[in-house]
């Protein structure tokens, strides 16, 4: 009998050289670990809008909510006098995925429409809140003030950026181990058995809506650590990390990537962060017309984002290997 | 003879469309029951509203004596009833053997196992192995559902229904769009069920009803017309009026 395929978390050599690149980067690359932090903030970020849209068919045109949230709720138990970096962002966590959790039983309610109304909704609700509750948040000036003490009470947020880097791929690498784990868990395969048919779950006595509202909470959550992680590595929280742009461009960094693999959301947040920082190199003014160019091409020639494209360069490479 | 599953006066209406109308029946263990009917008699809305995917408009259903009427599909699974679906609904980019794992690991509560990964479980994975066994999917357990021949399509359908360990199970037309030479095959499958299983199905290919029901329901126009074994709803002049004559096979 041939060997049962069923979902491990055994590690694929192309993993293992996937996370060596950022460590490799902080030696080869000096002068951008500040650009460098972000990518990874972003990909981690794209990584919990993947955990619901790439792996449970949700999808979000709000989930800047949660990534704000936790960048705030970092953002001020920082300014108001906790600046422990890992109880910060277990804070943020907390606080993202409680919020996640009480606007879940909202977005489980419609269809796709339904819910991309609902997320942009909350996501606006949110971002307005924090604008007029400008005693709290600082309003469009952003929170400034934010004092963070040191990393193991030794290693200081410095202005290069050196060390928060590596505590940012620290946290983003512990944090994808877990979505990693979940992934492949029993857990992780009904998440995928929602995608395929909100219809026959039920009948193999799964609750849909107690999957999704559970997955959402999860997402949320992480999205509160990547907005906690850039609270503190920037040491500055601005109203854009709840703005409608920044879920936009989370939707499209992960279709850049590729949904439901893991990894698109970080391939797709390093390769949409670079070709910006490029791009903007070249003309200030006039990157977002490339960037929009490369959007539809890549989607009508490969839907299926970078990660798909990768795969399928893999499949003809195997081919006449296994002929 | 202890009752499995009974409905009192079921009934499901949309504005004027009585689609069924006061249906009482009552199935024992271990029942091997047909329901049969023209086009648009309420067959499948019947189904519908014993798993719970419609509320019924009035009347009740029993599973033993626990009045399910209101409980959510899901958990009417939990308590022994689950369906197949005449419209293939399968988990297309889940392997076969995934798909069924997950069956089992619902049907044990380990469905929210988050710590462990799946090729860990072993048990879950053997127990889906002995279901595809018998159905001969065996050898495909491994292929993405997708890319299943459609007969083996079906037979999916009735190995996730079973990965539930079901007291009851409801199949709606388990051999809808195969060849009526392999639609045997199928009803050999079912045939073979553990006895005190209660099935009622639903089939167009009255060859296959005669073959396999032990009890025949028949329905028009959303009520019980008659019921009864094969031979009597055989010999039941109304029956041939209304249904074998015109639609011997649909």
């Amino acid at each position: 009998m041939t060997a049962l395929r069923l979902p491990s978390d055994r590690w694929h050599l192309a993993e293992v050289g996937f996370w060596l690149t950022p460590v490799a980067c902080f030696f080869l690359f000096p002068g951008y670990h500040v650009l460098g932090s972000q990518i990874l903030i972003v990909g981690l970020f794209a990584l919990s809008l993947d955990i619901i849209m790439g792996y449970t068919g949700i999808v979000s045109l709000g989930h800047a909510a949660f990534f704000g949230i936790g960048a705030y709720t970092a953002g001020l138990l920082a300014k108001h006098g906790w600046g422990e970096p890992f109880s910060g962002l277990l804070f943020a966590m907390l606080v993202s995925a409680l919020f996640g959790f009480l606007t879940s039983f909202l977005v489980v309610r419609g269809q796709e429409l339904v819910r991309l109304m609902v997320t942009l909704g909350i996501g606006l609700l949110v971002f307005e809140g924090a604008n007029k509750a400008a005693f709290i948040t600082g309003g469009v000036d952003g929170l400034i003030g934010v004092t963070m003490w040191k990393i193991f009470g030794v290693f200081r947020f410095d202005f290069r950026g050196y060390n928060g880097y590596l505590y940012t791929l620290g946290v983003v690498f512990a944090v994808f181990l877990l979505v990693r784990r979940i992934i492949h868990s029993p857990f992780g395969l009904r998440l995928r058995g929602v995608r395929e048919s909100r219809a026959r779950m039920p009948m193999i006595g799964a609750s849909v809506r107690r999957i999704e509202v559970s997955v959402f909470t999860f997402s949320a959550g992480v999205a509160g650590i990547a907005g906690g992680l850039l609270a503190q590595t920037t040491q500055f929280v601005g109203l854009d990390t709840l703005s409608f742009a920044r879920s936009a461009e989370l939707l499209i960094i992960l279709v850049f990537g590729g949904r439901g693999h893991l990894y698109g959301g970080l391939i797709g947040a390093a390769v949409y962060m670079l070709a910006r920082d490029w791009l903007a190199g070249l003309n200030p003014t006039y990157w977002q017309f490339w960037l929009g160019l490369l959007l539809v091409l890549m989607v009508l020639v490969a839907r299926g984002g970078i990660m798909d494209g990768l795969a399928l360069i893999q499949r003809r490479l195997n081919r006449p290997a296994a002929a | 003879m202890t009752i499995a599953l009974r409905t009192e006066g079921l009934s499901k209406q949309w504005g004027a469309l009585k689609a069924n109308s006061d249906i009482t029946l009552s199935f024992p263990v271990g029942a091997r029951h047909a329901i049969i009917g023209p086009n648009g008699a309420g067959k499948t809305t019947f189904i519908n509203l014993l798993t719970g995917a419609l509320a019924p408009s009035s009347g009740e259903i029993l599973l033993g004596e626990e009045r399910v009427t209101t409980l959510p599909p899901h958990q009417r699974v939990k308590r022994g009833m689950t369906r197949t679906f005449q419209v293939t609904t399968l988990f297309p980019g889940l392997s076969v053997l995934e798909s069924v794992v997950m069956a089992v690991c619902e049907r044990e509560g380990r469905g929210g196992i988050w710590w462990k990964t799946v090729a860990r479980c072993r048990e879950e994975a053997d127990e889906a192995m002995a279901i595809l066994a018998p159905l001969r999917l065996q050898d495909q357990a491994n292929t993405l559902t997708r890319a299943l021949p459609y007969g083996k399509q079906r037979l999916l359908e009735i190995a996730l229904a079973l990965a539930s360990r079901p007291k009851i199970l409801l199949l709606d037309e388990p051999a809808a769009g195969i060849p009526s030479g392999e639609s045997t095959e199928v009803f050999e499958v079912i045939a073979r069920l553990p006895a005190d299983v209660t099935i009622l199905f639903i089939e167009h290919d009255m060859d296959l009803v005669f073959r396999f029901a032990e009890r025949i329901t028949v329905l028009v126009g959303g009520r019980v017309l008659t019921e009864g074994t094969p031979a009597e709803v055989a010999a039941d002049a109304r029956v041939r009026q209304v249904y074998l004559g015109e639609t011997a096979h649909d």
